[in-house]
């Protein structure tokens, strides 16, 4: 069994307690979708501003537990100036990783700041609170495309 | 302690999962061994479907759950048998009423007064009934120290009120609500009241003729007894006026091309074959409850909710969610800075087992001001060392987050 100290790597704990992109889009051409876990009340918003192809900017807010709140907050991290098509191979990868589904390969090409989530798969419980915020943001590309 | 409990040696999950600190009796109590038997001694022995059964097996095996029926009725203080309709539980057993009697009784511009604190099977089935025939929901608030307001409810209840439907004892609060008061305010207008006793039946007596309630309904499994099984009181008059819910077999009187008439209370409201097995257990369970006492399960509960609620209390940023002065084992919480989710998998590590969430309260949670809570609940088998877990449990997610 993974240790809870291994979930909760220092990376987690930062971005939890210090969400980066926290807040909302107000301009018109940005769009949002909302996500929530019913099961655990769980809440996020996700906003995106597309310049072309390219993500210029991407906000979040909501609430949530740790692990979600930290995932939401690397995850504008790693999508920032990234292409639609790379944020969607970044979602697939990332999904194969906390559901400990990832080959070799998919994980070798996770930015290292997301890899703090793979001790999540050992979490089957929690795998929805580190998805949440990437299933919300798919939803805002699909939304307005 | 002075009260101890000596009766977790009789409950196996702790022998098969050494360190376990079971604290979400509140979600689903453990099993003692007896109960564990006799669904084994019946399926290994005396299995065969009630009623109609020409063979001394179903005879037997029918016997067993009327036996069970009585067993429960004389444990809640029903006048008669006949007034104990079994169901798959709590929430089933409240679709019933709210559906059979709700669907014929209930008019537009009736109210229906649900309180703030209901548990969302105490809540929805009630909230669909009032969209459905145009009827009010009405709802009692809740004071900041979880008890229900009293003069609140006494001004809601009025001459439209059809029914109040009112938590005996709050599965996130852990407050005992005055529910014979509550049903005397609603009988002087001639509304009826149903008691979801989900919580309360395990945490000391519950008897229908005290509380004067019309319905009363419980879940088998969080008072020792299986999954499957819940039960519905209801008084025989209101029973007997009520049309069926589900139909089909075993609920009938005859049927013929022309039409159908209904079995007698309670198997009208039995259709298909019931949860016998689970019925005779629930009857082992409450031989079990009876076995230890009331006074002796209050008193035990009762030191471990002030050991708990003094343990808690003094760790820096707990707050503590419901203060009545009338509560049971049942305790809410939050930890600064540290999601209840979070709050919960570090105190897994520890064998710690509480329930993290919204606990099928959404409208309580709001009144609050928390998204979730923590709940820790304890029960007969619960210690003084099972206490002290759970306080460490908190001062290390404490420090883990810091």
């Amino acid at each position: 069994m993974s240790s809870v100290s291994e979930l909760y790597q220092s990376v987690i704990l930062d971005h939890n307690k210090t969400p980066r992109n926290y807040g909302h889009l107000d301009s018109e051409s940005a769009r949002h979708a909302k996500g929530h876990n019913p099961l655990c009340g769980d809440q996020v918003t996700v906003w995106l501003e597309l310049e072309g192809d390219v993500v210029k900017e991407v906000r979040f807010e909501g609430q949530g537990c740790a692990i979600s709140r930290a995932s939401a907050s690397l995850m504008t991290v790693a999508v920032k100036g990234k292409t639609v098509a790379e944020v969607e191979r970044l979602f697939s990868d990332f999904h194969g990783l906390v559901t400990g589904e990832a080959s070799p390969e998919m994980e070798a090409a996770l930015p290292a700041r997301l890899k703090v989530f793979a001790n999540v798969a050992q979490f089957p419980v929690r795998v929805k609170c580190a998805s949440l915020a990437w299933h919300t943001m798919k939803k805002a590309l699909d939304e307005t495309a | 302690m002075t009260s101890h409990l000596a009766v977790r040696d009789q409950f196996p999950i702790f022998a098969a999962n050494p360190g376990l600190v079971y604290l979400d009796s509140a979600a689903t109590s453990q099993k003692p061994q007896q109960v564990i038997d006799r669904l084994s001694r019946f399926y290994a022995e005396e299995n065969s479907n009630i009623h109609r059964g020409v063979y001394r097996l179903s005879a037997e095996a029918t016997a067993r759950y009327d036996e069970a029926r009585a067993s429960v009725a004389r444990f809640i203080g029903a006048a008669r048998p006949a007034e104990v309709i079994f169901t798959r539980g709590t929430t089933e057993s409240i679709n019933l009423v709210a559906q059979a009697w709700g669907r014929v009784s209930v008019k537009p511009g009736d109210e229906i007064l649900v309180t703030e604190m209901e548990h969302h099977s105490n809540w929805v089935p009630w909230q669909v009934l009032a969209q459905a025939t145009g009827a009010t929901l009405q709802v009692a608030p809740v004071t900041d120290s979880g008890e229900l307001d009293l003069d609140a409810i006494a001004g809601l209840i009025n001459s439209h009120t059809r029914i109040v439907a009112v938590t005996h004892l709050s599965n996130v609060l852990g407050t005992i609500n005055p529910v014979r008061h509550i049903a005397d305010l609603a009988h002087a207008v001639g509304a009826l009241v149903l008691v979801d006793g989900a919580q309360s039946v395990a945490h000391g007596a519950v008897d229908v003729a005290a509380l004067d309630c019309d319905f009363l309904a419980f879940s088998g499994h969080k008072l020792f007894g299986p999954t499957g099984i819940g039960v519905l009181f209801g008084r025989r008059a209101l029973l007997e006026q009520m049309p069926p819910w589900q139909v089909g077999g075993g609920m009938i009187g005859a049927v013929s091309i022309d039409g159908t008439t209904w079995a007698d209370v309670p198997m009208k409201f039995e259709a298909g074959t019931p949860p016998i097995a689970e019925a005779i257990g629930l009857a082992e369970a409450i031989t079990f409850v009876e076995s230890l006492g009331t006074e002796a399960i209050v008193a035990h509960e009762a030191e471990l909710l002030a050991l708990a609620t003094d343990r808690l209390a003094a760790i820096p940023g707990v707050r503590l969610i419901g203060t009545a002065a009338h509560r049971a084992s049942v305790i809410s919480f939050t930890l600064e800075g540290v999601h209840p989710h979070d709050l919960g998998t570090v105190l897994d590590e520890g064998g710690v087992a509480i329930r993290a969430g919204h606990h099928c309260a959404q409208p309580l949670m709001r009144r609050f001001g928390v998204p979730a809570t923590a709940r820790a609940s304890f029960s007969v088998y619960n210690t003084p060392e099972d206490v002290e877990a759970l306080g460490r449990g908190i001062e290390r997610a404490r420090a883990l987050f810091a």
